[in-house]
């Protein structure tokens, strides 16, 4: 599992230095699965029932990280939907969507 | 919160109100509501004289950060008492007098006034605060609200040059000091300067402290414009007359003296702080006193001759450091240095003060400080030419001005630590008089040249720009007040010793106290035949035929090549500096988000991989993952294929599909993993988001890979294989390693007794963690505000650069 | 309303099923919501599901459908949902003074005995409110553009 929390991130990062916004937009999304993945595989995995409280079970699979990843998983969809409207509006604006023509002109004055 | 706090925190409250009081009541001067804060306060604090006269010092306790050992402790005794009442006293006579100066109808007073009370505050918190963080943060108050005040005429490019150079000189102390102060703290173990010094005996002999003392130093000279540091105080006089005498004669400058006298208890033992402190005072007062001469402009004569005054006091400061010796020396023969050093100190105050004023009443007269200009005022202008006289005649040691006397003291105790033999004084201690001598002798002359290009010699109307007339009488009261303690100091010279330089010295030289050894302040203007009169009488003697000659030997100036001028230095300085991190920053800002990317993952392979390197973190233990069936295999092969092919794919709906296929896989990971939360939120958040990415690509083109070269992509592909070999490493560790239990036994075990719940997730999401949770909405809603803003407000934002 | 997929033709089948499924998700996210607390499920999933139903009806029919059957603000909706979640966290704050220096951190919302089931369900409806909100939000701004 952690192998595959490493290729997913690989994948993300590569995605997320290429120049199209678009695939780095998609890169993001990746690399929030990974993290997710990541944070869980570190939480201890298949350690016991699902963590809702029933008689008879005493042993229950960490809480904590599917708490944190429940938050991550919503914020990160915020996060997506941001920018892809920041996306979909910079094409509109400036009608490119690769990252290098985008550079701004902050010359020193 | 006692009354001392609210004493010391009274002109920042105050300062509150001022902009109210300027717009609503532009009728009366708001100099006027101003002035009544520092005489309420100059009542107030002398209250205190005879507590500390006993000896006694008022400790009042504010815990701010007790947690951290910061407390707003204000502690009043001799010293901080005598700096408060120079603060508050002088400060009501600069208020007065700005009354008179600045235009209501031209100046911004409501700034002006705000800057003042401000500086007032940080100034009474450096003196009166045992908390060494404390006084830092009032330190550098004073820096920042002397800033403000050089630049208050902010439309003159010299202003912002003088207020950008001496707040660059002041706060590089600051922070040196905050180097002193912690590594101060970290030796002693406490923040308090009372029991640093305590326990001072401990750590005195660690290698650190010698660094501390530096440190400390640095901030003391750079604040009371020592050499090399005090090339900001000339420029710092393109602030407003009485802003540079209350700041930059009488205060402000006299906070390095301060910080030097607050801590000579504890540094005072190390020779190094001898020699430090006297030496570098000593050539200042001597290079001070020299650069004044060939100045034309009034008040940067009366800069430099400041430069030159502290010099002379920090130089005392350090002579009387010697006192402390006292095993090896007679009782009492340095504590003169200190003594004269404290009585210096109110002397400079009051006829440096009462000359920058008549230095502001001639600009104000004649519209111009130019000596070259100025001349034959004395009958047009009789008030202030007795003012002029008085105080320059005090300056130069002239009897029977309190300057005088201040002077004699001062040349007594140098003449005696160049006898003692102590620190090696033998082999260069002549070095002491002579520079003493010298300084006085040039002090003496740009005294004169003060008074005589001013006030005598020939009338030169013409040249002025205003047709000049003795000052209004309110503009002169402050000045006449501060001539008249001139005059009354110099005949009654003991109306202050028991009641305020005793307690300060005191303060200075606690050892001498607690040893025993009492100090007894005796001040007289008449001494007999000693060699101290010899010396004054040569000096005036020299000084005059030095003045008479000026104009034969003042061209030597011009030979000084102005390249290796410390203004020059400094200058170079700062230009080189913005070079250099012009250079830097244009090669590391490129401003392609591609460049930051990389630093950014560049960064963390490397902090990961080190620190898993430097705490032994490669060690795997594959015992946690033993159980693996074989639909999780699948399940991570699709994850993986998936993520792979998505890199790969050239149309971006075939991107969406896979990355559609990554999230529904590791939902079913969740599933897998007993989170059914987490499974069905991650399901529909897919869902949702994939249908999110194919509203927005409808509007967008179609990814452009063309200009994507080889080398780019392989650069691209080593980084993303690093990171994700780090996170592979950590995730693998950290499964392999546990070095503690998980906090969230403790959830599982209280779930159902303390929230009352069954769904262990949920509960700590609204409950046990609700803050995580509020601020995720608060997210939530501000991602989708943004987003509804930035498609519905696009006119406003749009095309406007 | 356009989509990529499709131009807004009538699909008789997919607006029937629509009314039909749209219910049962509504249904199933309110039981989701209110099972939370003990099953699987409360304010972030109700909140998602509610949405993703809304979704669907958005995606068989159009904006001004939408709008008629629930003519809501979705910003306002969020806002609304906000201020829940935050006097319920300062109400408990405020009521529970005292304990706040006895109890650990993870007492940000103390909340005990019977009392606790009332305050976090309020939390949790605060949580479902802006979810819904802002997701809505989303998805119709982005819609609305052109």
């Amino acid at each position: 599992m952690a192998i595959a929390a490493g290729i997913l991130t690989m994948c993300a990062v590569y995605l997320i230095l290429s120049k199209s916004i678009l695939r780095i937009i998609i890169g993001t999304g990746l690399l929030s699965h990974a993290a997710h993945l990541l944070v869980m595989t570190m939480g201890g995995l298949k350690t016991g029932a699902a963590p809702v409280i029933k008689d008879g079970v005493t042993q229950y699979t960490d809480p904590l990280p599917q708490a944190l990843v429940l938050t991550a998983i919503v914020i990160n969809f915020g996060v997506t939907a941001f920018f892809l409207v920041l996306a979909y509006r910079a094409y509109q604006e400036l009608g490119t969507d690769n990252l290098e023509e985008m550079k701004g002109t902050d010359t020193h004055d | 919160m006692s009354l001392l706090h609210l004493a010391i925190l009274l002109p920042l409250l105050v300062s509150l109100f001022i902009p109210l009081l300027y717009k609503k009541i532009p009728s009366v001067h708001t100099g006027w509501f101003v002035l009544l804060v520092p005489l309420t306060l100059v009542v107030y604090f002398s209250q205190y004289i005879s507590q500390t006269m006993a000896g006694k010092p008022v400790v009042a306790t504010m815990n701010w950060i007790p947690s951290l050992d910061i407390n707003f402790v204000a502690y009043v005794d001799g010293l901080g008492l005598l700096f408060a009442l120079l603060i508050t006293g002088i400060g009501s006579l600069v208020v007065l007098y700005s009354v008179y100066y600045l235009d209501p109808k031209k100046e911004a007073l409501h700034n002006f006034y705000v800057y003042l009370l401000l500086f007032m505050t940080a100034m009474l918190g450096i003196v009166l605060s045992d908390n060494l963080i404390v006084m830092y943060l009032f330190w550098e108050l004073t820096s920042i609200s002397s800033f403000l005040l050089i630049g208050y005429w902010y439309e003159r490019e010299r202003s912002r040059y003088g207020a950008q150079k001496s707040m660059l000189i002041t706060v590089f102390g600051g922070l040196s000091m905050l180097g002193g102060i912690s590594i101060l703290s970290l030796l002693s173990g406490s923040f308090s300067i009372r029991e640093s010094l305590a326990t001072v005996s401990t750590y005195n002999g660690d290698p650190l402290f010698t660094v501390a003392l530096v440190l400390f130093l640095l901030a003391a000279f750079t604040k009371s414009a020592q050499f090399p540091f005090h090339i900001w105080l000339p420029d710092a006089m393109e602030a407003p007359t009485p802003v540079s005498a209350y700041l930059h004669s009488a205060t402000m400058v006299k906070a390095g003296l301060y910080l030097v006298a607050r801590m000579s208890p504890i540094f005072a033992e190390t020779p190094l702080w001898f020699y430090l402190v006297s030496g570098v005072g000593m050539f200042t007062l001597f290079w001070g006193s020299l650069n004044a001469v060939k100045q034309v402009d009034l008040k940067a004569i009366l800069a430099y001759s400041t430069i030159s005054q502290l010099g002379l006091i920090m130089s005392l400061l350090g002579l009387g450091a010697a006192a402390l010796q006292v095993d090896i020396l007679p009782d009492s023969l340095y504590t003169i240095a200190t003594v004269a050093a404290v009585f210096h100190l109110i002397n400079h105050a009051t006829f440096k003060g009462s000359l920058f004023m008549m230095a502001g009443i001639v600009d104000h007269e004649t519209g111009t400080r130019d000596i070259r200009k100025l001349g034959g005022l004395s009958q047009l202008m009789p008030v202030t030419f007795t003012i002029a006289t008085i105080g320059t005649l005090s300056m130069a040691g002239v009897p029977p001005f309190n300057g005088f006397l201040s002077k004699e003291m001062f040349l007594t105790g140098v003449l005696e630590v160049s006898q003692s033999g102590l620190f090696h004084l033998d082999t260069f201690g002549l070095l002491f008089p002579f520079f003493a001598v010298v300084g006085s002798m040039f002090t003496f002359v740009y005294s004169i040249l003060i008074v005589y290009r001013t006030f005598l010699g020939q009338k030169k109307l013409e040249q002025l720009p205003k047709k000049p007339h003795e000052a209004p009488i309110g503009m002169l009261l402050a000045p006449l007040v501060l001539v008249s303690l001139v005059v009354l100091i110099g005949l009654f010279p003991n109306l202050l010793s028991n009641t305020l330089i005793r307690p300060a010295v005191e303060a200075i030289l606690p050892k001498v106290v607690a040893e025993g050894g009492s100090i007894s302040v005796d001040i007289k203007l008449w001494h007999g035949f000693n060699p101290e009169l010899f010396l004054t009488l040569l000096i005036i003697s020299v000084g005059t035929v030095l003045f008479l000659t000026l104009p034969k030997w003042s061209t030597l100036y011009n030979r000084m090549p102005t390249s290796v001028s410390l203004n020059h230095q400094y200058d170079g300085l700062l230009r080189r500096g913005e070079h250099a991190s012009t250079a830097i920053h244009d090669t590391v800002m490129t401003g392609y988000m591609r460049s930051y990317l990389v630093y950014i993952f560049g960064f963390i392979v490397v902090l990961v991989l080190s620190s898993m390197y430097f705490l032994d973190a490669f060690k795997f233990d594959v015992d946690p993952l033993s159980t693996v069936h074989a639909y999780e295999v699948v399940l991570a092969l699709v994850l993986v294929g998936s993520a792979l092919s998505i890199t790969f794919a050239r149309s971006r709906l075939t991107s969406i599909i896979l990355l559609g296929v990554v999230g529904y896989t590791v939902a079913l990971f969740f599933v897998l993993f007993r989170a059914p939360d987490l499974a069905l939120t991650q399901l529909v958040i897919e869902t949702v988001s994939v249908a999110l990415f194919l509203l927005v690509f409808y509007h967008m083109p179609e990814i452009s890979r063309k200009e994507e070269r080889i080398k780019f992509k392989l650069g691209n592909a080593a980084i993303s294989a690093l990171v994700g070999l780090s996170v592979t490493l950590v995730a693998l560790a950290s499964l392999s390693q546990r070095s503690f239990a998980s906090i969230a036994q403790y959830y599982i075990d209280n779930v159902a007794d303390l929230a009352a719940g069954g769904n262990m997730v949920n509960v700590i999401l609204v409950d046990f963690r609700g803050f995580d949770t509020l601020f995720e909405i608060s997210v939530l809603a501000i991602a989708g505000l943004g987003i509804y803003a930035m498609i519905n407000f696009r006119k406003t934002g749009g095309i406007d650069k | 309303m356009k989509t990529p997929t499709k131009k807004h033709t009538n699909d008789v089948i997919l607006e029937s099923s629509t009314t039909f499924i749209t219910f049962i998700i509504f249904l199933f996210a309110v039981y989701l919501f209110f099972a939370g607390h003990y099953t699987p499920g409360g304010g972030f999933i109700g909140g998602l599901v509610t949405a993703s139903a809304l979704v669907l009806v958005l995606l068989a029919f159009d904006i001004q459908t939408l709008r008629q059957i629930l003519p809501v603000d979705y910003k306002q909706m969020t806002a609304i949902g906000m201020l829940i979640s935050v006097l319920t966290a300062s109400g408990a704050l405020l009521f529970n003074v005292p304990f706040f220096t006895h109890a650990h951190d993870y007492f940000n919302l103390p909340l005990f005995g019977k009392t606790s089931l009332h305050t976090a369900m309020l939390f949790d409806l605060g949580v479902y409110l802006v979810v819904v909100g802002v997701t809505m939000t989303i998805i119709q701004t982005i819609g609305e553009s052109d």
